[in-house]
Formats: structure tokens, C-alpha cells, sequence
């Protein structure tokens, strides 16, 4: 019997079309997981579900019966538990007080002692093994998430959406997780996966329904499912439209990465013993899954990110111990992931932030301090090259438009002339007219000699630009392949990890 | 203002315009409070603006009480400028007025010579004093700012009064205050009987200020740290370092203000010395959104309020804190510049519209990841 | 007078108590503000506001009783002013405290002047000095704590209720949730825009009973900026007592016995104002963190901003 059938789902954004006439069903005591890339509007149906967003064609069927959620409070009420990849957790509190937070048992006084007991025969009953009284803060990843997982059944969920539940666990929670949702399913309990690793999904799962660009490609049995195929519908066959791009003789290696390792801010390894070369005259393009260490490994080469092991060399150099700014003035451009909180300062004017790695460039910072036409004339003389509008370099940031935002960052790092471009989604949240101009941008680099590594999200992108692509899947680069004759299908499975890791090394 | 500050294109009107409002708002609510309690508000305000600026003598203590604000507030500015707060310049204050009293009795130099010892000394010392605890603690140690300034401030003002009271600072005689500095340490007056060449040292603090906001390197660095931490890390900056030398600095300038009111005005500290400079500051530098021209300008405002406050009382019988009451409410309206926003949003109806595809484009937020 | 005669003293540790009072109201306001979300250096305004219209009130009515009630509605006015600004406006919250405070300095002083002149009226009536029979009898204890002002033995029982509600009831637990990570709290379907409001207001209401003891408890008059700078003394308390009841009431019991020892030790060659610094010097040294860190509410002093 299903408990839940999403019919037709439907829900618009400016511009977006989210979901576009999603169905999706779930069976009492399954596992359906929701496998998709980022954007595939996996989340927007969450959401739908979650009584988020109110979807604007389509109906949600509970038990049998429509419902209409206009809120997580009447989500909760019918049943339905969410566990957000970010959980939403208070550290400094205990496991049984998150629990209760705003469904405390009595109405005035908190009695610690039996809500405690009530969490722990919770636990017993799920298997979760959480201590009721242990401190948010002082427990491992893989236990908060219990803690999440806790706080659903508590609201007596029969339903439990697991969002990108493995993200931050270890390999080891991962393999207690599926456990524990083994016992769920035994007592039950139906759970929605969401998930883009195929190999857990195919572990986990009874069913899999794919979805891309918002539509839900297909449902199939886990069971009959193949890596491969799983993966093709992930990506999709779409033909790459490939630019033009004149062959081109790669030249000197400009950037050596061997063996680096790269721990996140939170002090977990996120790039495991990665090595590959860029070299002149060559886009190399990363691809990835968000959250596979590709903005670690693009902050750890710009110099923010200390890195943990490992060398790097620009043109033959040493560069590993380098602080951000030697590194800039050594021949390294950075375009930052985000424009508006990493790449710009939006109250400053153009011209000032030309100067973000100018500071101690005696050329606009003479003797008598900043040299204000020099420094102008040469924000205006930038700003025409890469035709930023309104042309007044005077404006603040802050009033530019996303893709004139992101050829100011652009502009100020090429003009610098550096011997390799790091550009981590550099065309992110841009329109068509601008994503085409940052292409021919990089497409210039290229053609001047320059080195370009390229980070993003987009597999369309990697493709149209790269003359060589790496695949990071888990932190670790799992295949480097020549560009012009990669598919989204063979991308798509080191991508995913359907397709085992390149046997010989892959440093070329 | 410069093209350098970061203010949209027109902001010469713009960076102007919430500042002024805050004012007149200030001044509507002051005048409101003045009906309510009897007098005719159009008179007071009247008598207060007369009070400030009606003579040449008048506008002489306005601009003398505007000495030490200019002075505190550009202080107070360069931590506004770097994203810190500091709350305890009235501490620094004094410590500078100390170490300027010190120097100014106990050492004989030549006069100009002794003029710039005792200057050097107030920002040596002051500067120290909040650079080197709350800068190192809030560098290095995270230590929120606000509490560490705050907390200091008292340490200095007790510590200032042992010293005047029993300590070795005491002049000799039954009153707690310390000796008559010398002559040769005095600032000449310009305008009886207390308006001081401090001023010269204003408004040269102030456009040496400008020149180092707006034209050099380091307040680049202080500004981009400000406004983004993370970029400022990107651009290889170093934000701890930058974090001890605004509040050094801002200390320093506390200091200078306490020298320039021994020097020009008091010539000697006693144990009442405190003013309140310190948290008026705060509302100096606000009004002039750290601009030094701003804070010259907000400076001149506040001892308009002072000035022109006392000459209210006398001319019109409104008592003088009226103006006090002003002073906070116009720091209220800077700061709640929102304020202003919400009553646009409240009557113009277009904002509402504009607010909703806003947040539909950007599920993130509503999901909670972020 | 020799140091071991201070000591032992009950007059010293009677004024710790008396002294340590309205520091220890503000410093609980302050806590309760703070575990909320919103950082309060108000208190110091609301305490002077409180203080004022405890005179004008209690000589308007003739009822010390009276007086404190409208005084804690004057205060909690003030605290709505903060509240707003802090919450709903999204001000900072230093600022908005610095110009309420700056507001109150003015206008109590300037009412003052209006209303009395130079002083408030001599015949102001005065909250009452209690006699606790059989405590009041005992040998030195009841020298200290059995014959005070009422309003010591309010804040006694206020601190223990406070202690149960911010840690054995619903709303304390919800309250603290909000301080500490607002989208969870309003995951969890709460408003944190009411608890804010709430937490405000009662440290609104805890500061004003300290203001109002401070001119019809202590004394019974009101002279221009008589709080002196208490409602940042308390802030200092409210950290040092790691932004916890009793930890509060003991750092301004600390305070208060810097301040009475202050005022033995005046006349004497030892100089009181070092006595005075110890209790700053120590904040500062908790702040820094070395001796046992003192941290604050995670998402204390951030504005939040509704999702929806």
C-alpha cells in the first residue's frame, strides 16, 4: 500500500521550472530514493512535501486521501520527518532538549528525567543508540544525525526524508546508517533517500526514481537497476554543444599538483592525495558533484586553505608554503566560488576593488598614497576591455549586475596576466550573454598561453571548454580524460562512482 | 566626499541625506518633548541654535566643546572603519589625559618641544592601553571588543583617580587634583577663555585621518577588512594584525583628546575629570559615518548641542539637558536607519511587491541551508 | 581600623548585600536579554529611567509601592524602545543601546529639573527595611542578611525563580534555543521574534527593579545619573557569571563587595580605587580566557531574519 503519492507536482520559480509534472510513489517500510545532480530539483519536491512551497499544479496523496500542507507544521503533523543535510541542531544543549524543542511533553515545567526516558526508549525502540542527556556538541556527525532522525519519530513520523544523509558522515556511520534504516523499514517506517552516489542508492534502496532538470527521468527496482544506466539518466544524452576552439599544442606543465591533501575549515580531509598537471595553452576542467573537495582543492591551490599534505609548483616552483598573496603575485588568478561574499566588496567602488591585491603595488600606492587617477584610468581601461556596464568606476559594486559583477572580478584577475586561472563556477547564477562572454574569456587565456583550471558544477560547461577533464568523486581524482572525446555518460559514471576509479595512474 | 569612500556615485547627497534626517527627526521629537513639558518648542529650539552659534563668542565655546569630540570620534571611526567597536575611549581618554598631565609638570622642556612631548606621550600611552589588551585579546583570542574596551574604561578612571586622589600624581594641598602642568606645556588660547589651538590638532588629526582612510594603503586594508573579512583574507591581508592597530590607533587618538583638553583647556586633571567624551564620541562618529569630515562635522554639531544647550537655560529657562536628550535621540535614528526604511516600507506599497520573488528565488534560505 | 576588623565586619558584607542588589537585578535582566539573542546594554538607561519615575511616582502617590509599579512600566517602555529597534528594526544592538541609555541620561536628568528642581521631594515615601524574626536574632548572619531593604529579599527569590525558569521550564528552554541558533528555533515552529521580544522585556523588568531600588530603596531621592554607570557593571557581572543566575548574583555580589570595601576602606591609606579595579580586571581575565573561558549565547548580539 503506498502511504504517499506525489501526482503530477508542478512548481515554478522566476525563470525556473522546477518540477515539472513530477509523480512520485512510496510504499510502506520502502526505501525510494530520489537520485539527481544538483539543480535536478530534487529538493524543490522535498520542499513540496516538507509544506515549504505550495506546489502550483499537482496534489499530494496521504494514506490515501489529498492533503493540502501549507507549512512544516502540517507536514509534522501528517506523519512526514525531515532530515536536512544541515542539521538543525542547538550545540550547546542536550540531545533530549533539541528533541522536545517546541513539543515539550508538559505545557510549564520541563521535567528533564522522563522526557529523557522518553528519548531513550525512543532510541531503544529504533536502534539508534543515542544517549538522551549527551551534549549536541560533544557527539560525532554520524550520532547528531541520529539525533535528527530521533527528533522525526518523536513528532511521531511514519515518513522520513533523508537529504544527502551520507554527505558528512564517514564511511563507517554511513554503513551504521543504512543499518539503522534496515531496522526502520522492519518496524514500518518508509523513507525517501536523497542521494546523487549511486553505489549507496543501489545498496540502500528498493526503488529509484531518477530526476533531471526537474522532470523524473524514471522509477525502477534497485534490484534490476545498473550502475551505468542509472548514471545515463542522471546526466542525460544530450549532445554537448562544443565551441570553437582552435587546436592547440599544449605546452610547458604550468601547474604541478602531486599527492596534495586538503582538510576542510571543519578539519576533515576533504582531498585525498590528488595529483595532475595543467599545462600551457590548456583549459583543465573539474567535475564533480558538489561537496566531492572540488572548492576545497580550488581554495587549497589559491593559498586560503592551508594544505595538509603534498606539493604544489607553478612553472617549476615551489608554491606549497606560499601565503594567498605571494601566490597572486607569483602568476596566480583566483575567481572565487562566490562573487558577492569571497570576490567583491559591494560597498566599495570599481576602482577600489581593482586594487583588493593591490595593496602593496607601489604603482597605485606611491609615497603620497593611492594614486587615484593612475588607479582609475586603469579600473576604466579594465572595464572597457571586458565591457562592464554602467562604465563608471566610480559606482559601488554592489549596484552591478551579477554578470557585470563577475567580469569586474574577471577583469581584475586577467589583467594581473597570470600563468594559471583558477575559475571555481565562474558563470554561476549568470545570464546566457554573460556565461558566453566568460567563456570566450578563459577561451582567450588559452589561446595567450595561459594555464585555466576549471571548476564546476555544470557538466555542459566542463565539456564545452576543457581540453582535459578530472573527475574528483570522493575527494580523490578517480579519472582524467582528453576532452574532446569525453560523454556525458563516461563523466557521469566516475562522477558518480558507477564506474571504478582509472587503474592506472593518472597523472598523464 | 571622495570618489575613494564607499558611497554610491550621488552619495554626496545620499551620504548626507539619512544623517540630516536623523537630525531634524531629533530635533522634531526634542521640540515635541519641550510642548509637552510647557514651552514653546519653536523658541527653544530658537534659543538653543542662538545659544550655539548667535555671537562670535558663542560660536567660539561651540567649537571649543567640539575639540575633544572631533579628536574621540575619529578615534572611535577607525574601529568603526575596521568592523570593531570600541566603547571605552572615555578610559583612553583619560589615560592620555594622565600621561599628558604627567609629562606636562614633571619634565621642563622647551615650549613647543614640551607641547609635542606631552602630545606624544598621551598616544603613546593610551594607545598601548587599548591596543595591546583589548587588540591582542580580540585578535588573538576572539575576546569580543565592545566588553573588553568597556571594562578598561573603568580600570582607567579608577586607576586616575588613585592617582590624583593619593596616588603620586597628587598635588600637594587638600584638593584631589594634580599639579599645574607648565607653561611651556600650555596650548596657546585663541578665543577667551578657553578656545584653544586644540583645534589645529583636530582638524590636522582629521585630515590626517583622511588621508589614511582614503589614500593609503593601510586604511585600504582597514576598510576592505571592515566590510569583508573573507575578502580581506583572500587579498592576503592580515586581519588579526589589522585588528590591534585600529584599536592601537583609536586609543591613541583617545589619548590625544585627553592631551589636547590638559593642554588647552584644564592644565591639570583632577578627579572629576570624566566627560562622557567617550560615548558621545560614538554618536559623533555614527553621524558622520566615519568619514573625518563627517566627524568634524557631527563634532561641531554635538558642541552646537552643548554649547547652545547652556545658553538655552540661561536665555529661555529650557533646562540645558534637553539637549542631552537630542544627542540620544539622534545616535537612536542613525542607528535605526531602518527605521526610516520601515516607515517607507510601511507606506509605499511597491517595496512589499518587490519582496516576494526575492525570497521565492532563493529556496536556500527557506530551507535553512546555508 | 586594621584589615582583619573590616573582614570580619557584618557591615561590610550587609553593604555586599545591599550593593550587590541592583547590580545583580540588571546582571539577571542582562541574562535573560542575552540568552535570548539580544545583546542589552540598555539596562544601564532603563535602571536610570526606573530610578527617576520610582521618585516621581512614589511622591506623586504617596505609595513606595505604587512608585516601583510604574517604574518597572516606565522601564519596561524603554526596554519596548530597545526591543524593537533590536528586533524588528534589526538595528545594532550596541548602538541602539548606547542611545537609549544616552536618552535616558537626558531626559531623566531634564524631568528632574522640571518636576523638583534642583531635588527630589525629602518626604519621597521608601520601600521598607524588613526585620526576618529569629534570622535578625542570630550572632553576625543576621547582622548580614536579617534586617535589610525588602527588595533584597525579592531578588533573592527572583534569582531562584529565574534559575528554575531558564532552566526548568519550557520557556526558558525555548528561550535559550533562541539565543543559541534561531533557525532551529523557528524549525522547531517557535517565533523568535516573540521570544526576543520576551527575553528584552523581562531583563527590561529586572533592570527597572534594580533602577527603582537604587532611589526608593536604598535612598529615597533622585539625583541626576544616579545609576553611575551600574548597568555596565552589571553587563561585566553577566559575563563573569558566565551568562548564568547565580553565577550573576555571585560576580555582583563580587562587585558589591569591591564597592563596600571601597567605601571602608575611603579615609584609610589604602586606595579604595584599586579595590574598585579587581572586579574589571577579572572580567577582562575571563573574557580572555584564562581562567576558565567565559562563552557566550552562540547566537547572542546576531539579528535574525525571519525565512518567511
Amino acid at each position: 500500500m503506498n502511504v504517499l503519492e506525489l501526482k503530477g507536482i508542478t512548481k515554478r520559480f522566476p525563470g525556473v521550472l522546477a518540477n515539472d509534472h513530477v509523480s512520485f510513489e512510496l510504499a510502506e517500510g520502502e526505501v525510494h530514493a530520489i537520485l539527481g545532480e544538483n539543480g535536478a530539483g530534487k529538493s524543490t519536491l522535498m520542499n513540496v512535501l516538507y509544506g515549504l512551497y505550495e506546489p502550483d499544479e499537482g496534489e499530494i496523496v496521504l494514506n490515501g486521501t489529498p492533503v493540502r500542507l501549507s507549512g512544516p507544521r502540517d507536514a509534522i503533523a501528517h506523519g512526514i520527518g525531515m532530515v536536512h543535510q544541515h542539521f538543525m541542531l542547538i550545540g550547546a544543549m542536550t540531545v533530549t532538549e533539541n528533541i522536545i524543542l517546541g513539543d515539550e511533553p508538559t505545557p510549564v515545567w520541563y521535567h528533564r528525567r522522563e522526557a529523557e526516558e522518553r528519548i531513550r526508549s525512543l532510541s531503544e525502540q529504533y536502534h539508534l543508540g543515542v544517549d538522551p542527556h549527551a551534549r549536541i556538541e560533544s557527539l560525532p556527525v554520524g550520532l547528531q544525525q541520529r539525533v535528527e532522525i530521533l527528533k522525526a519519530f518523536y513528532r511521531q513520523a511514519h515518513i522520513l526524508i533523508l537529504d544527502e544523509p551520507t554527505a558528512a558522515l564517514t564511511p563507517q556511520e554511513s554503513e551504521e546508517l543504512f543499518s539503522i534504516i534496515r531496522h526502520l523499514t522492519q518496524q514500518g517506517i518508509s523513507v525517501i533517500f536523497i542521494s546523487h552516489k549511486l553505489d549507496e542508492v543501489l545498496q540502500i534502496a528498493d526503488r529509484v526514481t531518477v530526476m533531471r532538470r526537474g522532470v523524473a527521468e524514471a522509477t525502477l527496482s534497485a534490484r534490476d537497476a545498473t550502475p551505468q544506466q542509472l548514471a545515463n539518466l542522471m546526466v542525460g544524452r544530450d549532445v554537448v554543444l562544443r565551441v570553437e576552439k582552435p587546436p592547440q599544442e599544449a605546452g610547458e606543465v604550468l601547474l604541478s599538483v602531486r599527492h596534495l591533501q586538503v582538510a576542510g575549515r571543519d578539519g576533515v580531509e576533504r582531498v585525498h592525495d590528488v595529483s595532475f598537471n595543467v599545462r600551457a595553452g590548456e583549459i583543465f576542467g573539474i567535475a564533480g558533484v558538489e561537496g566531492n573537495g572540488q572548492f576545497e582543492l580550488a581554495e587549497a591551490l589559491a593559498g586560503v586553505l592551508p594544505v595538509s599534505g603534498g606539493q604544489l609548483l607553478l612553472a617549476g616552483k615551489a608554491i606549497t608554503s606560499m601565503s594567498a598573496l605571494e601566490r597572486a603575485r607569483a602568476g596566480i588568478g583566483y575567481i572565487p566560488e562566490d562573487r558577492s561574499t569571497e570576490g567583491l566588496i559591494s560597498d566599495f567602488s570599481i576602482t577600489d576593488n581593482f586594487l583588493l591585491k593591490e595593496w602593496q603595488n607601489p604603482r597605485f600606492f606611491g609615497p603620497l598614497g593611492l594614486r587615484r587617477s593612475v588607479a582609475e584610468a586603469y579600473a576604466l581601461e579594465e572595464m572597457e576591455a571586458f565591457d562592464v556596464r554602467p562604465r563608471d568606476p566610480r559606482l559601488p559594486a554592489g549596484h552591478l549586475s551579477g554578470g557585470n559583477q563577475q567580469k569586474v572580478i574577471l577583469a581584475r584577475e586577467v589583467s594581473r596576466s597570470p600563468q594559471l586561472l583558477i575559475a571555481a563556477q565562474p558563470t554561476r547564477g549568470l545570464d546566457v550573454g554573460a556565461i558566453e562572454f566568460v567563456h570566450q574569456q578563459l577561451l582567450r587565456l588559452r589561446e595567450a598561453g595561459r594555464a585555466v583550471l576549471l571548476i564546476s558544477l555544470e557538466l555542459d560547461e566542463i565539456l564545452t571548454l576543457s581540453d582535459r577533464i578530472g573527475v574528483l568523486y570522493g575527494g580523490r581524482l578517480v579519472a582524467v580524460v582528453p576532452g574532446e572525446t569525453a560523454t556525458r555518460e563516461q563523466l557521469g559514471g566516475y562522477m558518480t562512482g558507477a564506474t571504478p576509479a582509472q587503474e592506472e595512474g593518472v597523472v598523464p | 566626499m571622495s570618489a575613494g569612500t564607499p558611497v554610491r556615485r550621488w552619495g554626496a547627497i545620499g551620504g548626507v541625506f539619512f544623517p540630516v534626517l536623523s537630525v531634524l527627526l531629533a530635533l522634531v521629537v526634542g521640540s515635541i518633548v519641550a510642548a509637552a513639558t510647557g514651552y514653546n518648542p519653536l523658541g527653544t529650539i530658537g534659543a538653543l541654535v542662538d545659544g550655539a552659534f548667535g555671537d562670535p563668542t558663542r560660536i567660539a565655546a561651540t567649537l571649543s566643546a567640539a575639540i575633544p569630540l572631533m579628536i574621540v570620534g575619529l578615534g572611535v571611526a577607525v574601529t568603526f572603519q575596521a568592523g570593531l567597536f570600541n566603547i571605552g575611549a572615555e578610559g583612553q581618554y583619560w589615560i592620555g589625559a594622565l600621561a599628558a598631565t604627567y609629562v606636562g609638570y614633571a619634565i621642563s622642556l622647551p615650549p613647543i618641544l614640551h607641547i609635542l612631548a606631552c602630545f606624544l606621550a598621551a598616544m603613546i600611552a593610551a594607545g598601548i592601553w587599548a591596543g595591546l589588551i583589548p587588540g591582542l585579546a580580540k585578535a588573538y583570542r576572539g575576546a569580543n571588543e565592545v566588553i573588553t574596551t568597556m571594562m578598561l574604561s573603568y580600570v582607567a578612571i579608577y586607576l586616575g583617580q588613585y592617582l590624583v586622589e593619593s596616588g603620586p600624581m597628587k598635588a600637594p594641598g587638600t584638593l584631589p587634583q594634580s599639579p599645574i602642568i607648565a607653561p611651556s606645556a600650555t596650548l596657546p588660547i585663541l578665543v577667551q577663555p578657553q578656545f584653544s589651538a586644540g583645534i589645529f590638532v583636530a582638524i590636522v588629526a582629521a585630515a590626517v585621518l583622511w588621508w589614511l582612510f582614503y589614500r593609503s594603503s593601510w586604511g585600504y586594508q582597514l576598510r576592505t577588512i571592515g566590510r569583508n573579512p573573507v575578502a580581506a583574507r583572500y587579498a592576503g591581508m592580515s586581519v588579526a594584525r589589522q585588528y590591534v592597530l585600529a584599536l592601537g590607533v583609536s586609543g591613541m587618538l583617545a589619548g590625544l583628546a585627553g592631551a589636547a583638553q590638559i593642554l588647552g583647556v584644564q592644565h591639570r586633571i583632577y578627579d572629576s575629570f570624566s566627560s562622557g567624551y567617550g560615548y558621545t564620541a560614538i554618536a559623533v562618529a555614527l553621524l558622520g559615518r566615519n568619514n573625518p569630515i563627517g566627524v568634524v562635522l557631527a563634532a561641531i554639531l554635538f558642541g552646537a548641542l552643548t554649547t547652545g544647550g547652556q545658553m538655552m537655560q540661561i536665555n529661555a529657562g529650557v533646562d540645558a539637558q534637553l539637549a542631552n536628550v537630542i544627542e540620544g535621540l539622534i545616535v537612536f535614528f542613525v542607528a535605526a536607519e531602518a527605521i526610516i526604511r520601515w516607515i517607507q516600507g510601511r507606506f509605499h506599497l511597491p517595496r512589499r511587491a518587490s519582496g516576494r520573488p526575492q525570497h521565492a528565488e532563493t529556496p536556500a534560505v527557506v530551507e535553512g541551508e546555508r | 581600623m586594621d584589615l582583619a576588623t573590616i573582614f570580619l565586619s557584618p557591615t561590610l558584607w550587609a553593604m555586599t548585600l545591599s550593593l550587590g542588589t541592583p547590580i545583580a537585578l540588571a546582571a539577571l535582566g542582562g541574562t535573560f536579554s542575552e540568552r535570548s539573542g539580544v545583546v542589552n546594554i540598555a539596562m544601564e538607561g532603563i535602571m536610570l529611567t526606573a530610578a527617576f519615575f520610582a521618585v516621581f511616582f512614589s511622591s506623586l502617590t504617596g505609595n513606595a509601592w505604587l512608585g516601583l509599579l510604574l517604574a518597572v512600566a516606565c522601564g519596561l517602555g524603554m526596554g519596548l524602545l530597545m526591543a524593537w529597534a533590536a528586533v524588528h528594526l534589526r538595528a545594532d544592538q550596541i548602538v541602539i543601546g548606547t542611545a537609549v541609555n544616552m536618552i535616558a541620561a537626558g531626559l531623566t536628568a531634564y524631568l528632574l529639573h522640571i518636576f523638583f528642581g534642583q531635588g527630589s521631594p525629602s518626604n519621597t515615601p521608601q520601600l521598607p527595611v524588613v526585620t526576618i524574626p529569629g534570622l535578625a536574632q542570630l550572632p553576625f548572619v543576621g547582622d548580614v542578611i536579617g534586617h535589610q531593604n525588602v527588595m533584597v529579599y525579592i531578588t533573592i527569590g527572583l534569582f531562584i525563580l529565574a534559575h528554575y525558569v531558564l532552566f526548568h521550564t519550557v520557556f526558558g528552554l525555548r528561550l535559550r534555543s533562541a539565543g543559541e541558533n534561531p533557525q532551529a528555533t523557528e524549525s522547531a515552529g517557535l517565533s523568535v521574534y516573540r521570544l526576543r521580544y520576551l527575553g528584552v522585556l523581562i531583563g527590561a523588568f529586572l533592570s527597572a527593579l534594580g533602577g527603582a531600588y537604587l532611589s526608593i530603596g536604598v535612598l529615597n531621592s533622585f539625583t541626576q545619573n544616579m545609576t553611575s554607570g551600574r548597568g555596565y557593571i552589571a553587563l561585566a557581572a553577566m559575563i563573569f557569571g558566565k551568562w548564568t543566575p547565580w553565577g550573576a548574583f555571585g560576580a555582583a555580589m563580587l562587585f558589591g563587595w569591591a564597592s563596600a570595601l571601597g567605601y571602608m576602606f575611603q579615609g584609610t591609606s589604602v586606595p579604595y580605587q584599586l579595590v574598585l579595579i579587581l572586579p574589571y580586571v577579572l572580567t577582562v581575565v575571563a573574557l580572555v580566557g584564562l581562567v576558565g573561558r567565559s562563552r557566550p549565547p552562540a547566537a547572542d548580539g546576531i539579528p535574525y531574519v525571519h525565512a518567511r
